[in-house]
């Protein structure tokens, strides 16, 4: 079973993503790209708590992220894999081996040089274009923080919205 | 609010729910005041927990409460349990808890008061199947 879900999530594994996404979809697995939490035992500890026992995570560094992702589009459990910036995802998008067709950003919050585009979107000019350059590649980009929610296409994600 | 008692613990989760326990807890306690709500409402995972960290060191509170087991303001209490010595944690909060733990605040140390308030919590969820 390929992938179901590629998304994009500052909080890293959380409550939208096992309960709001994993749920419906049946997660069998998850995989982390992080490179904090790749080298972390104690961060790595700490995430697999928040998680059900039918969910496995994988934790993995950006650089081994393309060549890891291969081994799992072929696992027969239905998987996600969450990174938590932009520039991650767009350098899986680049390199990975199968490719990554659709993108799911479903939480970037506030930060000093971000501009708010949508209720749990804020993005600095990098990382909008960083979305604009995976469109490039082909991916289909929309935000979406849960499955019940409107998913906003890439161009009203950067003109932003009020939901 | 009652004015002889001061914070202690922050009630941390989703949404308005952290603000809804607490008022909910003044409602039928008056003791609302023990206790300081934090939404991780649009905050990032700094955000929550740098917000912790700032309400921890205003109140000197030692107790949080938080909501989902794996939820993004329990990841974060963990954190900064860390590096904060007798800060205790309780999830999966709920209305139960929290009014034993403005019971018990003034009476007993922090985590003995956490614990006893995570007992409440339990003993309080019950299915009644008709």
């Amino acid at each position: 079973m390929p992938v179901a879900l590629y998304r994009i999530d500052d909080r890293l594994i959380h409550g939208q993503v096992v309960v709001g996404w994993g749920q419906p979809l049946g997660l069998g697995f998850i995989v982390l790209i992080d490179d904090v939490v790749a080298e972390s035992e104690w961060e790595q500890e700490l995430y697999r708590l928040g998680v059900p026992p039918g969910i496995e995570v994988y934790f993995v560094s950006t650089a081994d992220a393309a060549r890891e992702i291969a081994r799992y589009t072929g696992d027969r459990r239905t998987g996600m894999v969450l990174t938590g910036s932009v520039e991650t995802m767009l350098e899986l998008a680049r390199t990975a081996v199968r490719p990554v067709t659709a993108v799911n950003v479903g939480g970037i919050h506030h930060r000093e040089d971000r501009t708010q585009k949508l209720r749990y979107v804020f993005l600095n000019g990098a990382e909008e274009q960083a979305l604009r350059d995976m469109a490039e590649l082909g991916v289909v980009v929309t935000a979406q923080d849960v499955p019940s929610a409107t998913a906003h296409s890439l161009e009203v994600m950067l003109r932003g919205c009020s939901t | 609010m009652d004015p002889d008692v001061a914070p202690r613990a922050i009630v941390a989760g989703h949404g308005a729910l952290p603000a809804g326990l607490v008022s909910a807890v003044e409602q039928i306690t008056g003791r609302g005041n023990v206790l300081v709500p934090f939404s991780n409402a649009g905050l990032g995972r700094e955000d929550i927990e740098s917000g912790m960290r700032e309400l921890i060191a205003t109140h000197a509170v030692d107790v949080i409460f938080t909501d989902l087991p794996g939820g993004s303001a329990t990841l974060a209490a963990r954190r900064v349990q860390r590096d904060t010595p007798g800060l205790a944690l309780v999830t999966g909060v709920g209305l139960a808890s929290l009014i034993d733990f403005v019971f018990c605040a003034t009476e007993m140390s922090a985590t003995e008061a956490a614990e006893h308030a995570a007992d409440k919590g339990r003993a309080a969820i019950v299915a009644v199947v008709a």
